[in-house]
């Protein structure tokens, strides 16, 4: 398929010669002679297997954990709980300012989620770890748990996280994230027609074929170097100095090769034990989730609902929208308020909409944490808003692609949440879409210009 | 643990071990050979990233047991290229662009080997059901099949 590239020809004048060339990937050679190395190919003597003592309650209360009987297993060099982590209650995104500390690396005291990580076993093999994790005794009184988020929002709900004490992320705006643009009140009242349609999605997995995980080996002089697939660096390298309590100089990471991530890899969960344990142990640790444990354990895609009412005149206009969207960030918080929030920005999508009213919460529930993954926070907004897209071109009679060239931005209109609109393509992409698709559109589009409002 | 003795060749070396007994191929030709090609996605056979040949059969290294190969001739991907000139399967996963993380690569092109090497005018369905047990999650799979086809046609130039 051939795409015209003439679009903006008066506009760009740089030389974009790389464009449209083959150039090979500079890791493709190793990826290809297997000798690229992951961080699971680290293999250093006397190396530790972590093995993880996961809660099988979905919301419990901790009355008493008993290691002894793991502790005495042979080839066990060392079992931790919560009282060894120095920092044990953390938060991702405290490294911008976004609290309250929400999380436990080892539960201590209540589990919120079910696998939540609560006791961690070091032994020279694996086996030996799962072994002696299977001999942690953690007596749990089991507490009504709440998977819906309306449920969870219902007064007299089980509160899921005492961090936040309520099931929603306190925004400084509130109970949610808001974006008021004009008059959505009279905008509904001006509309010919009026649609309210409700959207869900479920979470979903990454499933990174090479599941999350790091090697660490102590350097002999208070310094560890921890091998990890992690996708965020300086995120986890930031975190981990706060959990552990040990300055960054003392932390050497090792990276930037990773197994597919797809957003999934960017949470802090696996690298502040492991070195724990180095640091503990003196001796090498490796902490590879299992395949079960990267598909019931690891942070998905967030569950969404969202609540789109629209007013639409006959003539293709939308004149009103109003989107009350819902995140489920499951036990814990860490990247989803940010997600609700991107949410809140994207509900008016590509359009220019003189009447916006938006709301986005950020709920917790007894789900697995969710988290980062492509474009979180906006996809499961854009699978909404296209398909009311259709439907409301549908009830008005009129082409989808055409009522969408009427409703488009273009360079200069005012964005619902008060950034100006600049650089838009989406008139120039619709027209070659047009084109490539044979869907035909009337002359009138194909004339339009994102940068020239009268034309 | 008792530790029992394997002894195979493996990409045409002679290669002995002492390995605990039970343990998989995979683990003793990453965790006590040193061989890091084959890698481990679910070490329960379904993904396929741990593939090996074993005397000329496409197997699951992470469902092997180690101490059944004795006597074994086994190929890895780290052993195709021969002297610094890439295998026809690298030179075609690499030039269309077939590998994206590169974590399911290895045993991908070792599914692959198996395929050409028995039937090297594969059709497009022969490839597909060939690469049927690796899991990729980068690529769509299209350019993987693609590369199969390329390094197909290209032996097949080189043979006439």
């Amino acid at each position: 398929m051939e795409l015209r590239k003439n679009y903006f020809a008066d506009v760009r004048k740089d030389d974009l010669h790389e464009i449209g060339q083959d150039r090979p990937r500079s890791d493709s050679p190793g990826h290809v002679t297997g000798k690229t190395s992951f961080f699971a190919d680290r293999n250093f003597p006397g190396m530790l297997h972590l093995k993880m003592v996961r809660s099988p309650h979905h919301h419990a209360r901790i009355r008493s954990i008993d290691t002894s009987e793991a502790e005495k297993h042979p080839g066990v060099a060392r079992v931790l709980t919560a009282k060894d982590v120095p920092h044990n209650v953390y938060t991702i995104l405290i490294l911008i300012q976004v609290g309250p500390e929400d999380e436990t690396v080892l539960a201590d005291g209540k589990v919120r989620f079910k696998g939540e990580a609560v006791v961690a076993v070091l032994a020279d093999t694996e086996r030996a770890a799962q072994e002696a994790a299977a001999k942690v005794k953690v007596d749990y009184e089991v507490l009504p748990a709440v998977f819906d988020m309306e449920e969870a929002l219902k007064p007299g709900a089980p509160l899921v996280n005492e961090y936040h004490g309520q099931n929603y992320y306190l925004y400084d705006s509130g109970e949610c994230r808001k974006v008021r643009f004009g008059d959505v009140e009279a905008g509904f009242a001006e509309a010919d027609h009026i649609l309210e349609q409700s959207y869900q999605s479920s979470p979903i997995e990454h499933a990174p074929t090479e599941t999350t995980g790091c090697v660490v080996a102590p350097a002999g002089n208070d310094r560890f170097t921890c091998y990890t697939n992690t996708q965020a660096m300086f995120f986890t390298l930031d975190n981990t100095s706060i959990i552990l309590q040990m300055p960054g100089s003392k932390l050497h990471f090792v990276g930037g090769t990773v197994g597919g991530g797809f957003g999934g890899k960017v949470d802090v969960i696996v690298e502040p034990i492991a070195i724990l344990g180095a640091k503990l142990t003196g001796r090498p640790v490796s902490f590879i989730y299992s395949r079960e444990e990267e598909m019931q354990i690891s942070s998905p895609r967030a569950a969404e609902k969202v609540v789109i009412k629209d007013g639409v005149m006959k003539d293709g206009r939308i004149v009103a929208r109003k989107v009350t969207g819902y995140t489920d960030a499951g036990a814990y918080s860490r990247h989803s308020p940010y997600g609700a929030q991107k949410g809140a920005g994207h509900y008016p999508g590509p359009y220019t909409i003189p009447n916006v009213w938006i709301d986005t919460y950020c709920v917790y529930t007894n789900r697995t944490p969710s988290s980062a993954m492509r474009g979180f926070g906006v996809t499961i907004g854009d699978f909404a808003l296209e398909v009311q897209m259709d439907k409301l071109a549908r009830l008005i009679g009129m082409d989808p692609l055409e009522f969408r060239f009427i409703n488009a931005y273009r360079d200069g209109d005012m964005k619902a949440h008060r950034q100006p609109t600049e650089g838009a393509a989406l008139i120039e992409c619709m027209q070659e879409a047009s084109r490539a698709a044979d869907w035909p559109v009337a002359e009138k589009y194909m004339a339009m210009s994102s940068y020239a409002k009268g034309a | 643990m008792a530790k029992v003795p394997v002894q195979f060749t493996l990409n045409g070396s002679e290669t002995a071990e002492f390995i605990d007994s039970g343990s998989t191929l995979l683990h003793a030709l990453r965790d006590k050979i040193g061989d890091t090609s084959p890698k481990g996605g679910c070490h329960q056979g379904t993904c396929g990233a741990c593939s090996v040949i074993i005397d000329g059969e496409l197997r699951l290294s992470c469902l092997t047991l180690a101490e059944n190969c004795n006597g074994t001739a086994i190929t890895t991907t780290s052993g195709l290229s021969e002297g610094g000139v890439l295998h026809p399967l690298q030179r075609a996963f690499l030039d269309a662009f077939a590998s994206q993380c590169g974590f399911c690569t290895p045993g991908m092109i070792m599914a692959a080997k198996v395929l050409l090497d028995h039937t090297p005018n594969p059709s497009r369905d022969e490839v597909v059901q060939a690469l049927s047990g690796n899991i990729c999650r980068c690529t769509g799979y299209e350019p993987i099949i693609q590369a199969v086809l390329l390094a197909a046609r290209a032996n097949s130039q080189n043979a006439a």
